[in-house]
């Protein structure tokens, strides 16, 4: 069937009534003036509940690593995980040459956190706890929440092989990688 | 204290860390009692967000009860119960003054383009998340609110984040009277935003997915049509088929930077890490809304580049709307809605897992096993 393409709108399917009598609280929010985001920017710091105009510093590191779009280092941010290592480098150079509108910024960010994955395997086995790919990885949900029958005939489970391999492939590269430098370490000092 | 914490790629693990301390005299210390894993979490999860640490805790949605209040903190004392919007802000900026909460420029060092978010990387602000024992929530006298007594724990959780964002959704798709509302996406986002949809009188709404439970919940939760779009060979097709070839007057795109549906576009950003997000679903609510509609995007994207059939959306005069919620901003109202019945958000959840078992979680959740839609973690438990 060919639909014309006319003026009018298509007529409702359910009229207002219907649709208020099935669904709870229909059309209660129908003035859209009367929603609670708009205007979209609505003047209104008293309604905030900060009591400053400007916050104060936070105690802190002064040398933070910052995008140089700000003019300053904001007075508040978080502390979880300061840079370090190799991937601190990276991410502090990412962060003083390019701007957030470079790909380079987001790229050397992104090797930086590769960069740290390794570098925090590695120094995890020099604790009590080294790491641990199968734990870490929950893959004992696959028993618990029936990983066969919830992936029956699910469109996305053909880009679930990739996952093994995005996980898994760090770990045997650099597995082989070591055993080729311990092979060659050895011939070196045979010789 | 014990606190999730990433290691890599696809693997969490709880540790030992040190108590979180007041750094800021408006700091306050929350000890969670209840938190929940976000679909944006995931991102996180699979290592496509920038500048994601090593050692860092996840989380932007938790409750808790403060532990700690630093020395300016005027309207909340130890002991109290409160819920926690996913922001960090200040209030007091030019954006905060203007109610663009999400969008606070004195919270966040390291991106301009972006607010604070409670452990959501260092693009984000570097902040730990609630997926802990305890956790620091800076602007105390901002952000965190007292939950209501006769608030719900579980619906208090949902208030952080994911409902406010799904009501928030459906505010920026501008619907008016009788507007048919597609929704892409029935995860958490997508159904409680097709359930805002009808409130702000919507005549039809439609949730796409292809995972058959979730559109079960999208009709049942969210008395919504649905459509699987793993039975359609082109879903933009049969959404036009099923507008009279008009297209949707708005589209709501709930799912971000992990779409499924385009293996090419799937690979390349979710595994291969080469675009900011997939924009599969962002680029089905281009084609699928009608010409002057309205798209209005929750589902998160990375910072970097993606592949966005953006000349469709200038030819057809579109009006895309997007941003962070704003939480607090949409809280008194959805306090209303929820006292008054019109929404029930932890009608949704499916999993209550105890932090010991965040790595279970994670990939219960990541590879939707079990049915799960929302899963919450029980840290009061731990």
């Amino acid at each position: 069937m060919t639909t014309p393409y006319t003026a009018p709108r298509p007529p409702m399917r359910e009229t207002a009534e219907e649709l208020r009598a099935r669904i709870p609280g229909w059309g209660v929010d129908l003035d859209p003036a009367d929603r609670p985001s708009y205007p979209r920017e609505r003047y209104a710091p008293e309604e905030t509940g900060a009591h400053w105009t400007l916050p104060e510093p936070q105690d802190g590191d002064p040398s933070r690593e910052r995008s140089i779009e700000h003019s300053m280092l904001p007075p508040v941010y978080g502390t979880s995980c300061p840079t370090k290592g190799l991937s601190g480098v990276v991410r502090r150079y990412s962060y003083a040459r390019f701007s957030e509108g470079r790909a380079a910024h987001w790229l050397l960010l992104l090797a930086a956190d590769r960069i740290d994955v390794a570098e925090s395997v590695l120094r995890s086995f020099a604790t009590t706890r080294p790491d641990n790919p199968l734990t870490q990885t929950g893959l004992r949900a696959e028993l618990t929440g029936h990983g066969l029958s919830s992936r029956r005939g699910r469109v996305d489970a053909r880009h679930h092989v990739v996952d093994p391999v995005v996980v898994a492939g760090p770990w045997v590269l650099a597995g082989w990688a070591g055993w080729r430098a311990a092979r060659r370490l050895r011939r070196a000092l045979g010789r | 204290m014990k606190a999730m914490v990433y290691r890599g790629p696809y693997r969490v693990r709880v540790e030992e860390k040190p108590e979180p301390r007041i750094e800021h005299p408006n700091d306050a210390v929350v000890r969670v009692e209840l938190a929940a894993i976000c679909g944006s979490d995931l991102h996180l999860y699979h290592g496509m967000m920038p500048d994601t640490r090593v050692g860092s805790t996840f989380g932007h949605e938790f409750i808790g009860v403060v532990h700690e209040v630093g020395p300016s903190v005027r309207n909340l004392r130890v002991g109290d119960r409160v819920m926690v919007p996913f922001n960090v802000f200040c209030g007091s900026c030019y954006f905060c003054a203007r109610g663009l909460y999400s969008n606070c420029h004195n919270v966040n060092p390291n991106a301009t383009a972006v607010g604070g978010i409670y452990g959501y990387s260092h693009t984000c602000g570097g902040y730990d998340g609630g997926q802990a024992e305890l956790v620091r929530v800076p602007f105390a006298d901002v952000g965190p609110t007292k939950i209501p007594d006769w608030m719900d724990r579980e619906d208090a959780v949902l208030l952080t984040d994911a409902l406010a964002t799904g009501y928030f959704g459906a505010q920026l798709a501008e619907i008016a009277e009788g507007d048919t509302v597609v929704v892409l996406g029935a995860g958490p986002v997508g159904l409680y935003a097709a359930r805002s949809a009808w409130l702000m009188g919507a005549g039809r709404v439609i949730v796409v997915d292809h995972l058959d439970d979730r559109l079960e919940k999208a009709r049942t939760f969210a008395h919504a049509e649905t459509i699987n779009f793993a039975e359609h060979r082109d879903v933009v097709v049969e959404l036009k088929r099923t507008t009279d070839f008009l297209g949707a007057d708005s589209v709501i795109d709930a799912v971000g930077a992990e779409a499924d549906g385009n293996l090419l576009q799937h690979v390349t950003a979710a595994k291969l890490k080469l675009q900011g997000g997939s924009p599969i679903a962002l680029n089905w609510a281009i084609d699928g809304v009608r010409k002057g509609g309205t798209v209005s995007v929750m589902g998160a994207y990375g910072p970097m580049f993606s592949a966005v059939k953006f000349g469709d959306a200038l030819n057809k005069g579109l009006t895309l709307r997007m941003n962070q919620c704003p939480v607090k901003r949409q809280w008194p109202r959805l306090f209303e809605h929820v006292r008054a019945g019109h929404l029930k958000p932890s009608d949704i959840v499916t999993h209550r897992i105890p932090l010991e078992h965040i790595g279970e979680a994670y990939h219960l959740f990541s590879a939707k096993l079990d049915g799960c839609i929302k899963p919450l973690i029980v840290t009061d438990a731990a």
